[in-house]
């Protein structure tokens, strides 16, 4: 103790509070350096692109950079009448280097999709700008076709200006903004994603409570057996949640084929006739039925980590106390075992919504869920923007679920095996 | 689970239909996998059991299926296999060593921001796969890495370290943080402390999470299926090619391999967690 300050102080003179505020932030930048290294992996090359998937989706710069010049010279238009001379000599000079290094189709398509027959009018000019004399450009291009009058075909320039947009999101759902800038659905018969939409949810649901109403019973098993039996039947399933996804999704093909066993057993118990077996492949019932299989085991495992901590001698209790066991298994058992249906659910539920692989495979036209629909923007197509915009809906979704799931039932830690 | 004798009749048909129905369920989990064992010494070229199998005929089963696996003309699962595990085994040491230095810093009760750091390191695990494809090709793309080894591997390691992340955690959370104190009490510097005390302690941990990332590596399609070359085949691209264009018995034949495989890191999965678990028994 120092007697003029009265603060207590270490063996080098520096008081006792400081030093130790001093080592609390060493202890704080070591283990800091500790996660930084893994922190800025992530963040580099999975955060950054996530967020990069953002800026293409909502990129449309394509138009603006092929008519730099006349998006300049539309700047001081207002849109009601035609535009001037300045604006016609300049989409005239854009549109000749566009011709000249063959890229005008790309303009023709684009321009085609904010207004019908663009593409037409602006092949016309393609053919005859060659044969332009300088000067009084805005006689020239209205003479090669009449449409050039039209003052709406220049608004559809227009409004391609600005160089990002949300259409591909309208898209998504089976939207698009019209001429007028409103917002329409497309027609009926072109609605595709919205029902890709619904059968994602719709597949992601039922397949989360096929998988509780099968893992609850054998959780509950596994939970209550002695452990040299319960460890064995545990191999059951963590086996196939140690298999590769492919080998279990191969199987379900070999078994759910025309000529295949279960057909055969179908046919066998006279379920069927043998020249009518069903088709249990390339559709949804194939796709449900292997999904199944292959998530139960991630609802199994936080179910039995739950019912594992909870004492037999609680039933017992309620029994004791006069309640049948069934009204025992729901005031007392069942109750207890909602963080682990909680977790289970969100788990199953998740992984089925953005699932992959084995909808490709064995799900068909019928089967396919909107990550299909992703990889096929991604692979076929490459309209990436498109895919970016569908794979960011579908992430805020999967955070919205999350996060509801966080507020009702709160994340503890996540369980594994 | 033997019933007690005054058991009511109708609670006992009940629990029997329990039990029939949990029979049920596990024989849906596990039968399918045994389908494909059989059927992968088939002689035929057919995916169905020929006449000659459900008579137990020798003649009707053959290695020919493996045969054509190994020796097969154009043979692509040679190269898969070598991929496979080169790019799964690379990609679980980086797991691993990023992913446990991630959880010694967590676990350490001065971390800041934690929450949020915890989000962002498991976040891999969350975000459904597809989209973690798309963004790790738009990197990867832009790094010049696509259709490289590299790149799939540092793709794998995005998506095993969250396994590590989790499992180390959970084994650091029984770990009594005064050990490590009495080393650096005894003059042992803070490195021959994590190699000699803290490292054997967590062993168990970061073992079975790196199984995690190694299965997930050597299972993973969806983010290989966009990053990936022709030089770059994996046995799940292998697979994918496959089953989409024609089912072939030598597919059967790599598929049972695969469940060997699954058997043994299963194997070795509870045997660590049993381990651990003793571990956790002393400590206590």
């Amino acid at each position: 103790m120092s007697s003029e300050t009265g603060k207590i102080l270490t063996t080098d003179g520096i008081p006792l509070e400081e030093s130790l505020k001093q080592a609390e932030k060493k202890n704080k930048i070591k283990a800091f350096l500790l996660v930084a290294p893994l922190l800025l992996f992530l963040i580099i090359t999975y955060m950054i692109p996530i967020g990069d998937m953002f800026s293409r989706s909502i990129d449309d710069k394509m138009v603006t950079n092929m008519l730099p010049k006349t998006y300049k010279a539309m700047e001081n238009w207002d849109g009601k009448e035609l535009p001037s001379e300045e604006v016609f000599e300049a989409f005239y000079l854009d549109y000749k280097i566009l011709v000249k290094n063959k890229t005008a189709g790309k303009l023709q398509t684009q321009l085609n999709y904010e207004k019908n027959g663009f593409k037409s009018v602006l092949k016309k000019l393609a053919r005859k700008q060659k044969k332009f004399e300088e000067g009084n450009y805005k006689e020239q291009i209205m003479k090669v076709h009449k449409r050039w009058r039209n003052v709406e075909y220049w608004r559809a320039i227009k409004r391609r200006a600005p160089s990002y947009t949300y259409s591909k999101y309208l898209k998504g759902v089976d939207m698009y903004s019209n001429e007028d800038g409103k917002i329409v659905q497309v027609s009926e018969d072109r609605r595709i994603h919205r029902i890709l939409w619904i059968r994602t949810v719709e597949v992601a649901f039922f397949v989360t409570l096929f998988c509780f109403l099968m893992a609850y019973p054998i959780a509950h098993l596994l939970a209550t057996l002695p452990m040299k039996y319960s460890n064995l039947l545990m191999i059951c399933v963590l086996l196939p949640f140690w298999t590769s996804l492919l080998v279990r999704t191969a199987s379900w093909m070999i078994l759910l084929q025309q000529q295949g066993i279960v057909n055969d057993f179908f046919v066998w118990t006279g379920l069927v006739a043998d020249d009518n077996r069903p088709e249990m492949m390339y559709n949804k019932t194939g796709t449900y039925v292997a999904m199944t299989q292959i998530l139960l085991p991630f609802m199994v495992l936080p179910l039995y980590s739950v019912m594992k901590t909870i004492s037999p001698s609680l039933m017992r209790a309620g029994k004791s106390l006069g309640a049948t066991p069934a009204v025992a298994f729901f005031k007392v058992y069942f109750p207890l075992t909602i963080p682990g249906i909680g977790a289970g659910c969100l788990l199953v539920f998740i992984l089925a919504i953005g699932y992959y692989i084995t909808p490709a495979l064995v799900g068909g036209a019928s089967g396919t869920l909107i990550s299909n629909q992703i990889a096929y923007h991604m692979k076929s197509t490459l309209d990436w923007s498109f895919a970016s915009a569908m794979g960011l809906m579908l992430l805020t979704g999967v955070l919205a679920i999350y996060w509801i799931y966080n507020k009702l039932v709160g994340v503890d830690n996540i369980k594994l095996g | 689970m033997a019933l007690p004798k005054y058991t009511e009749p109708h609670y006992r048909i009940w629990h029997y239909f329990y039990l029939l129905i949990c029979g049920c369920v596990f024989f849906f989990l596990i039968a399918p996998l045994f389908v494909i064992f059989p059927l992968s010494f088939n002689a035929e070229e057919f995916l169905v059991f020929s006449d000659g199998m459900k008579r137990l005929d020798p003649d009707a089963f053959s290695l020919r299926w493996y045969k054509d696996m190994i020796y097969g003309t154009k043979n692509p699962w040679g190269l898969a296999a070598r991929n496979s595990f080169i790019i799964a085994i690379f990609a679980t040491l980086g797991s691993i060593i990023l992913g446990t230095l991630a959880a010694l810093g967590l676990s350490s009760r001065h971390m800041p921001y934690k929450g949020l750091i915890m989000a962002i390191l498991i976040s891999p695990m969350i975000v459904p796969l597809i989209i973690s494809g798309v963004a790790i090709f738009f990197f990867m793309a832009k790094v010049g890495l696509a259709a490289t080894h590299l790149g799939i591997i540092l793709a794998h390691i995005i998506l095993g370290t969250p396994f590590v992340v989790i499992t180390v955690t959970a084994t650091l959370s029984g770990f009594d943080h005064s050990i490590t104190r009495a080393a650096s009490s005894l003059g042992s510097s803070p490195y021959n402390t994590f190699m000699k005390i803290t490292l054997p302690l967590i062993l168990p941990g970061v073992i079975s999470g790196g199984l995690f990332a190694f299965v997930t590596s050597f299972d993973e399609v969806v983010v290989v299926l966009f990053l990936a070359g022709l030089d770059n085949t994996t046995i799940p691209i292998q697979m994918w090619t496959g089953l989409r264009e024609q089912l072939s018995p030598t597919i059967l034949a790599v598929a049972t391999c695969l469940i060997i495989l699954s058997v043994l890191i299963l194997l070795t999965a509870e045997l660590l967690r049993r381990r651990s678990e003793r571990l956790r028994g002393i400590n206590r």
